[in-house]
């Protein structure tokens, strides 16, 4: 290199050749702000109304600046905490995990980013709600391919359609391990579930102990509050799944009724289940309860109260305890030996069960209620609803939960080879499905569409594809017999739907005319059942409060005779196995309070 | 990080490097996070190039578990690491010239830079951190028209890189505080532990890329520049044609980007749980080799997490053995030459 460097020394003032040239910095800094890519990860909008308070923005957040807070005008309820997300915009990263991972896909960054203040406090913001002209902002946006949730469940196994009817086999075969531990995974532990569920569940806890491969754990939570947990595994109507956060937004719902049956199939002898759950038996406190019906409701409280220290009978006037889950559920939905081990289970905890007793008939109720401290009724609905239409005498007209009764209890009823339900519930599908069982050709006539079914929306599936016909908008309005009084054909009308003034599901109204007459064997109503309470005589019929069918109680499932308690399908309208559940579970504290605080 | 110098007149006697505190346990903060939340945090471990650091965690995580990456993804991996080692060279410009005193050059390169930094913001939301690369691929697809911006923005690029020349490379202070000043000794340099374009330029062809490809980079050609030398002038030279070969390296991948998938979808980050094993993950950074060791006990969470970088080995270690005899006023230039990110030796 020479000293002097002339080349070197020239070059650089070639520089001077940008002057004149449009310079590429914003001119009017701070006053014009650059537009933001259609990408950009600015503040927070939430949209208020599809946000549903899941929290899965707060959880994922490394940074923890967001947290849950309450927001006027917006109240909890089925499958919303109320809450809504608040940003610290001063912890904030802006990464947008949060977008990424919301289920419903309510919450998204803007193209805003200027925000001053000289308040640190200001820098807490309520998107949506302090930013409301954030919805014409919004631009890096949560998508449903890629999102960081797992929108698809894990299918469960079952047995194919038409093999199904060859038999009484379980269909569903229960997911293996694997299975399980997938499927636990997807869950955001939002909770609303729990809040979903009539008996509060542990729902998020159970299936992270599944999850991580703790099932013995996932099992002691789930007894914690539910003593017949592989009962509600298989035939839960699981109102926690239709809140799934996970649903929201197209995806499938955590399956988390199979979880449960998964836990609960782990342990399958009673000894086992005593080990795991180890309940904790406090001892005698000498005071006698009695229940009236071994379904759901009368054994959670006997269970619960059992624990407690009270002495627990339960009067059960048939030969097997379980209730409309022993008699009124299919055994390829609820296996004999599932129901036995639960039974059997709550028996070694020393609740005493007086089977073949009914109460009113071998001995009174007055009887029971003089010699306890306190009576618990978990009598159910035996008793079915009648069509009211001409024909129903007939030889072949039945009852669907009749029909379930008999068949379960190991009876043989004879149908013939052409069945018709009718009714939309899931005693109706039952029925259709064990007729299929029996052989015949089954065919359910529902006055409504099949989507406006009550009955579960799996089951409807499972009888379509074991080849079980549904005939909607029909309604039937007579049955026609032969000479000996045998059925022969039924008659219906069909339906057109009438959206309903005031705002209710649209109504089916029959057309004039459209009558049609089809051949029949057997036909089976499955409208709805009501209560049976001719064992409540004398003053007892007076004090205990009944209406519309069912018993008075108060939040504590206390009666209007305050000694008397009750529980399950007599007391709630949801008419389920875990609502009975929740009502047994409900009046072991009633019970305890009402006794233990007396004396 | 610190520097304690002893001087005799204006010359360095001895020198001595010290870790700071600049920044907050990086590596333990990762050890309560899940493999998600992970991420947020692993692009500050280097500010001015956030992208290869995400790409060695993600690929350690990715061979913990056996999870395949669509070959899209792959393409837009390179596409986003290169963008990245462009837009941190052009910091680099800024520094090591403005270390001299010439600022005019990076006044220029960092406001070209932010052409860059518009394209990111545009393909990840983000221009400075983009939480981009992830397990399973990358977060979103390019939007409609990216590629031709970027072909564009490049072209743009080229033509400014004469520009930096006739102000730095051709500048003939440029080209007196940097020749024989800095010197790495070649015999020495590997088992020092240099790596990058401070080894490139002791005339050593060392390139990740190139020895040991990740994602498509054998896929693709492009030259491994070197000099000899071993000074600050022969760094600098390896670092001005390593912008033209990664521009070069853009054209392609956009020329051959395939279509399909960008991302395998992973757990649900609440609940995801890798696999027990342990994986190391080495790819090429701008300021040379990066190394990720990760290791999972099977849990929520990274049971160890440890980033090989190459600003520690630099900037703590090698420094303190070069400094000695040189001038006081070389200092920030001879350590600006070496890669030195505060953040990345204070993890």
């Amino acid at each position: 290199m020479s000293f002097f460097d002339i080349k070197g020394t020239l070059k650089p003032l070639t520089a001077l050749k940008q002057i004149g040239k449009k310079p590429h910095t914003l001119k009017d800094i701070p006053f014009a702000e650059k537009e933001a890519s259609d990408n950009y990860r600015g503040l927070h909008y939430n949209e208020l109304e599809a946000c549903i308070g899941c929290g899965n923005c707060s959880t994922i957040c490394q940074n923890q600046a967001i947290d849950m807070i309450n927001i006027d005008g917006i109240e909890a309820k089925p499958g919303d905490s109320g809450l809504r997300p608040r940003v610290d915009n001063g912890r904030c990263c802006w990464c947008a995990l949060c977008v990424d991972v919301c289920p419903t896909g309510s919450l998204s960054l803007t193209k805003d980013y200027l925000f001053i203040s000289t308040d640190p406090n200001n820098f807490l913001w309520t998107p949506g709600v302090d930013n409301p002209e954030g919805k014409d902002r919004v631009s890096f946006v949560s998508t449903f391919d890629l999102s960081l949730n797992e929108y698809g469940r894990i299918p469960m196994p079952e047995l194919e359609g038409m093999e199904r009817v060859k038999s009484f086999a379980e269909v569903v075969l229960g997911y293996n391990e694997e299975q399980a531990r997938e499927e636990a995974s997807r869950c955001i532990s939002c909770g609303l579930c729990t809040e979903a569920c009539p008996e509060h569940m542990h729902i998020p806890e159970y299936i992270n102990a599944i999850a991580s491969g703790n099932d013995e754990d996932a099992v002691r939570i789930i007894y914690d509050n539910n003593p017949l947990p592989e009962m509600c595994g298989k035939v839960c109507t699981r109102r926690c799944e239709d809140v799934c956060a996970i649903a929201q937004r197209d995806g499938d719902a955590i399956a988390i009724r199979w979880l449960k049956r998964y836990a609960t199939e782990q342990v399958n002898n009673v000894d086992l289940i005593k080990e795991i759950v180890n309940p904790d038996i406090k001892e005698s406190n000498g005071l006698r309860v009695s229940i009236v019906g071994a379904g759901p409701a009368g054994l959670t409280a006997a269970y619960y109260l059992t624990l407690k220290g009270f002495d627990c009978t339960i009067f059960e006037a048939h030969a097997k305890a379980g209730g409309m889950t022993m008699y009124g559920i299919p055994k390829y939905r609820f296996p004999q030996d599932s129901l036995d081990k639960q039974i059997e289970y709550v028996q070694k905890i020393g609740v005493k069960i007086h089977f073949n007793t009914k109460v009113g008939k071998d001995i009174s109720f007055k009887e029971i209620y003089d010699n306890s401290d306190a009576v618990f009724m978990g009598v159910g609905f035996p008793s079915p609803w009648t069509l009211g239409i001409e024909g129903e005498d007939l030889k072949g007209s039945i009852q669907a939960v009749t029909f379930l009764y008999e068949i379960n209890n190991g009876q043989k009823v004879d149908i013939g080879d052409k069945v018709f339900v009718i009714g939309g519930g899931n005693v109706a599908i039952d029925a259709a499905r064990v007729a299929r069982r029996l052989g015949a050709d089954v065919t359910i006539l529902y006055r409504r569409r099949v989507q406006d079914m009550p009955a579960d929306w799996e089951e409807i599936e499972g009888a379509e594809q074991e080849g079980v016909h549904i005939i909607p908008q029909a309604i039937p309005i007579q049955f026609h017999g032969d000479a000996k009084g045998r059925l022969t054909t039924v008659e219906y009308l069909m339906a057109e739907m009438v959206p309903d003034d005031r705002g209710g599901r649209p109504k089916p109204v029959a057309i004039e005319g459209s009558n049609k007459t089809i051949e029949a064997t057997a036909i089976m109503g499955a409208i709805g059942q009501q209560g049976d309470y001719s064992f409540l005589e004398g003053d007892f019929e007076k004090n205990i409060q009944v209406e519309r069918g069912r018993f008075v109680v108060n939040e504590k499932q206390q009666t209007t005779d305050p000694k008397v308690f009750a529980g399950g399908d007599a007391v709630n309208r949801t008419a389920d196995a875990i609502s009975a559940i929740a009502d047994g579970y409900r009046a072991v504290k009633g019970i305890e309070e009402m006794l233990l605080e007396k004396s | 990080m610190m520097i304690r110098l002893k001087v005799t007149g204006d010359t360095v006697v001895k020198a001595t490097t010290e870790v700071g505190y600049l920044h907050r346990a990086f590596e333990k903060l990762l050890e309560k996070r899940n493999w998600m939340q992970c991420f947020p945090v692993l692009c500050r471990f280097c500010v001015p190039e956030p992208d290869p650091v995400e790409e060695a965690f993600a690929l350690a995580v990715e061979s913990i578990e056996g999870r395949e990456v669509p070959e899209r993804a792959k393409y837009i991996r390179v596409l986003v690491l290169e963008l990245a080692r462009m837009a941190s060279y052009m910091l680099w410009y800024g520094g090591q010239s403005g270390s001299l005193g010439l600022y005019t050059v990076g006044q220029w390169s960092v406001g070209d830079r932010n052409y860059i930094l518009d394209l990111f913001e545009e393909l990840t939301g983000g221009r400075v951190y983009h939480m981009y690369i992830w397990p399973g691929g990358v977060r979103r697809d390019m939007p409609e028209g990216f590629g031709e911006k970027v072909l564009k923005t490049m072209d743009y690029i080229e033509k400014r890189l004469d520009d930096y020349d006739d102000l730095m490379f051709e500048n003939a202070i440029f080209k007196r505080r940097t020749k024989g000043v800095g010197i790495i000794d070649k015999e020495k340099a590997v088992e020092w532990g240099v790596v990058g374009p401070p080894l490139r330029g002791c005339g050593i062809k060392s390139d990740i890329r190139i020895d040991d490809p990740y994602e498509v980079y054998d896929k693709l050609d492009f030259d491994v520049p070197t000099a000899e030398g071993g000074d600050i002038w022969a760094r600098a030279l390896v670092r001005r044609q390593e912008v033209r070969q990664s521009i070069r390296i853009v054209r392609q991948v956009l020329d051959k980007m395939p279509s399909g998938s960008v991302y395998n979808k992973v757990p649900n980050p609440q609940k995801w749980r890798l696999p027990e094993g342990d994986a190391y993950s080495r790819i090429e950074s701008v300021r040379g080799e990066i190394g990720f060791y990760v290791a999972s006990d099977g849990g929520l969470y990274p049971r160890r997490a440890h980033m090989r970088g190459a600003a520690y080995v630099h900037a703590v270690t090698l420094l303190e053995r070069i400094l000695p005899g040189e001038n006081i006023s070389d200092v920030s230039s001879i350590l600006n030459s070496l890669g030195a990110c505060p953040p990345e030796i204070e993890r």
